[in-house]
């Protein structure tokens, strides 16, 4: 359970990034912060595994004070992705770079071997084990610096922009290994501000604007709230927009998702056809 | 705020600002060698206070007394030092000519130290390069120093964020002997140079787009005009030197010791 | 005229075991607007390396078949003389500022080309305006926001008056907000100046509307090429994986279930206006 409670933070610079920003995420929760590049999302984020201190207000994760204990603690429960893979590659295996985490946190050797084995599995990742993660592709870099993230079964995982850069096939594959996380009762965050791929997976959103939290709730009914939208400088989701042209027409207006669009005109044009 | 800030460019709109870089570093290559000229405590104060009105009429005395103040230990260093040198090996006849000499030390340093500070905080990276490319530098060189300084925030901040990156992974900067914490550095420090060596592949990319190479002779959108006021500048610089250099040949200068009442 | 002409081109980097892209073959007019989309990996950026000379000249390797961009054979001209016919904008909008100045970033080309100074100030004052950058002109790349870095990247392409500008993914970085602004100022320069845009994507929704041409690629190979609507509606598309603008999606879930829009829409107010027709007919 993480609870921000009125969270200010102002940079070293002077910068005033959050501003009373209050919000509870639950165990095995999905959801997405968005916003605006600037809004405070990676910000807000970096909270929860103490890579920020507030400068005012407090983050509880599991009832922890963050500013108690250090990043390294946090970290083992909170597993955070970078947006640039490779801000944090750096080893000469693939394997190397999955134990280094572990190695951290002080597991012996035969639990480091078992969870990057496991690691290597989920991700696809086997065949790539002795190879030199600068060698790989761009798209296997993000899943090589993913696995070294899950490798050590973090309870809470973070993913700052994970879309960027990935084509739909990739994001797809995204999308599903969420849903496999959430179903290993796995808190899941991303910080986007790709507002379809959020209306593909619809989490529950956390719409933020200057430092602020705007909007919190479903996706279908914060992303289609026009007012909501435009305060955060977001854009609609494409069906959202549809069914803004089509609410004449008695249309319901809280649809994001392109499969029950498809219902919902199919039904009606069942009945006129 | 560290020493550093002393040295950084500060955009202020100051006549001083406005001045041809290469008068500039003229006038402060002549306060170089007129600083080393001379061994005596009185004309050495008297050139230290000498710049403190273009340190006013640039409007930067709040950085400049920063880098005063991070050289402030590096001048008691030095004080120190000679003093202690002075001492053991000097041979010098009292104790009070040793403190008149490693005071004069000290002072060449800070004089210097108060030049250069003028110096790069009146003169942006930008100027700088063009005066570096009037001057007949080989273009390549003004470039790479431009983008050079154009970066360094970049990197900076990358360094930060791939530091961020490994703490989240449970890497530990602090604490640890000697030879862990250099260890420890190793996972910041690769990640960075293969990311600045990316960064500069797509940079390579981007100049060869836009037509680097097509001309041996390369224009300018910007060109340095020395004006009245620089000649003003160098026609200063040269004076003093000239001065400076017939003092030092011709004239005794009393050391402060002299002013003591007799011992 | 065409200003790009392909001939069975295949490209090998010098490390790689296969070839990026095989048996190209393309034409492209003066004044079309072409998206290049497909999955990661199907060779479109290497494509689009070959448009200015990057390859082969740059990253060598072995370039068979021929390509004439702009009236100039690609293999047999230097970069510096395809860069004033071709211009390339590339994904991350940091890596292409390298001067203290929006201005003196747009001049670099036009400096290297010996252009005299009073020319170079009207050029770049000309692609600040065009634009809409002009105000930013004597601030420093780190200030800038992603979407303005990008928009001065474009601004110094810009300012060499190329023929073709070729844009590699170039809104990867930015939020929708930025991106669509980007888009707007690529469609101006299409279609106020006439220059032919070659636009690498995969944001397909918001881009498909400016195109006129979209040719997909897959595995180094061009599958599909032709009229947006006909490429996005065709059961080809959907199975290479093509992130398909959802309004296309949306169309193809109806055809499958008997119900056929009039026309292929390609965005969210085209099938509100279907749906309308429909509708109310």
């Amino acid at each position: 359970m993480i609870k921000v409670e009125d969270l200010y933070f102002t940079y070293p610079n002077g910068v005033e990034a959050l501003r009373g920003v209050s919000l509870e995420i639950k165990n095995g929760e999905f959801v997405a912060i968005m916003g605006q590049n600037g809004a405070g999302k990676t910000t807000l984020v970096k909270h929860i595994n103490g890579l920020l201190r507030p400068t005012m207000g407090r983050v509880l994760v599991d009832d922890v004070d963050t500013t108690k204990v250090s990043v390294a603690t946090l970290a083992r429960k909170v597993g955070f992705v970078f947006q640039n893979a490779d801000h944090q590659l750096f080893c000469e295996t693939v394997e190397e770079e999955i134990s280094f985490a572990l190695r951290n946190f002080g597991y012996e050797q035969k639990t480091v071997n078992e969870r990057v084995d496991w690691a290597l599995n989920l991700l696809d990742l086997t065949e790539y084990r002795k190879v030199s993660p600068f060698m790989l592709s761009g798209g296997e870099r993000k899943r090589v610096a993913l696995a070294s993230v899950l490798a050590w079964d973090p309870k809470i995982v973070i993913l700052d922009e994970p879309t960027i850069g990935q084509d739909s096939q990739q994001k797809e594959r995204l999308r599903q290994f969420i849903t496999q996380l959430n179903r290993q009762a796995k808190t899941v965050i991303i910080v986007t501000h790709d507002i379809e791929f959020v209306a593909e997976c619809q989490p529950r959103v956390v719409l933020m604007a200057g430092g602020e939290i705007v909007g919190k709730g479903e996706a279908k009914n914060i992303l289609t709230d026009r007012e909501l939208v435009k305060e955060a400088s977001v854009v609609l989701p494409e069906i959202a927009r549809v069914f803004l042209g089509l609410e004449d027409l008695g249309f319901p207006r809280d649809v994001i998702d392109v499969y029950e669009a498809g219902r919902i005109l199919l039904g009606r044009f069942g009945g006129s056809s | 705020m560290s020493m550093f800030d002393g040295f950084k460019f500060r955009s202020v709109f100051s006549p001083i600002h406005k001045m041809d870089p290469r008068a500039k570093f003229f006038y402060v290559c002549v306060l170089f060698a007129v600083t080393v000229m001379f061994n005596q405590l009185i004309p050495l104060f008297i050139l230290f206070l000498i710049q403190i009105p273009f340190v006013v009429i640039a409007s930067v005395e709040r950085e400049w007394l920063r880098s005063m103040k991070g050289s402030a230990l590096f001048a008691i260093i030095i004080f120190v030092m000679n003093l202690l040198s002075l001492h053991f090996y000097g041979g010098y006849p009292s104790f009070a000519a040793i403190l008149e000499r490693s005071l004069t030390m000290t002072v060449r340093f800070i004089v210097l130290v108060e030049s250069f500070s003028v110096f790069f905080l009146t003169t942006s990276p930008d100027m700088l390069g063009l005066a570096l490319e009037q001057s007949r530098v080989p273009y390549e060189l003004c470039f790479a120093f431009t983008t050079a300084v154009r970066f360094v925030p970049v990197l900076a901040d990358e360094a930060q964020t791939i530091m961020d990156a490994q703490k989240a992974r449970g890497l530990e900067l602090e604490g640890g002997n000697f030879i862990k914490r250099i260890k420890n550095y190793i996972p910041i420090l690769i990640p960075l140079i293969v990311n600045a060596i990316r960064r500069s592949l797509e940079l390579a990319e981007t100049m060869e787009s836009r037509a680097w190479g097509a001309n041996k002779k390369r224009t300018n959108l910007y060109v340095l005009k020395a004006r009245r006021k620089d000649y003003c500048l160098i026609l200063i610089s040269i004076l003093i030197l000239v001065v400076s250099i017939y003092i030092s040949t011709y004239v005794r200068i009393p050391s402060l010791i002299e002013f003591l009442p007799a011992q | 005229m065409q200003i790009v002409e392909a001939q069975s081109l295949t490209y090998t980097y010098p490390i790689g075991t296969k070839p990026a892209f095989e048996d190209v073959t393309i034409e492209i007019e003066k004044g079309e607007f072409v998206l290049l989309t497909g999955p990661s990996g199907c060779g479109k950026t290497t494509l689009c390396r070959c448009l200015n000379g990057l390859i082969p000249h740059f990253y060598l390797g072995k370039l068979e078949g021929k390509i004439t961009v702009a009236g100039l054979e690609v293999a047999e001209r230097p970069i510096h003389e395809l860069a004033q016919h071709v211009g390339l904008v590339f994904q991350n909008p940091e890596n292409q500022l390298f001067a203290l100045s929006v201005e003196k970033d747009v001049a670099f080309g036009l400096e290297n080309l010996g252009v005299q100074r009073e020319e170079i100030r009207e050029r770049v004052d000309w692609a600040l305006k065009t634009t809409g950058i002009y105000d930013l002109k004597d601030r420093a790349p780190y200030e800038l926001s992603g979407g303005q870095q990008q928009r001065v990247a474009i601004a110094s392409v810009l300012a060499m008056q190329p023929e073709i500008i070729v844009l590699d993914e170039p809104t990867s970085f930015l939020d929708p907000v930025g991106a669509r602004q980007i888009f707007e100022v690529i469609n101006g320069l299409n279609k106020n100046l006439g220059i032919t845009i070659v636009l690498v994507e995969h944001r397909l929704d918001l881009t498909t509307k400016y195109a006129n041409r979209v040719i997909v690629m897959e595995k180094g190979r061009i599958v599909l090429d032709g009229n947006p609507r006909k490429v996005f509606s065709s059961e080809e598309a959907w199975l290479i994986g093509v992130g398909l603008p959802k309004a296309t999606r949306l169309y193809q879930l109806l055809k499958e279930r008997g119900v056929r829009l009039k026309h292929v829409p390609l965005s969210a107010e085209e099938v509100c206006a279907a749906v309308t027709e429909v509708l109310t007919a």
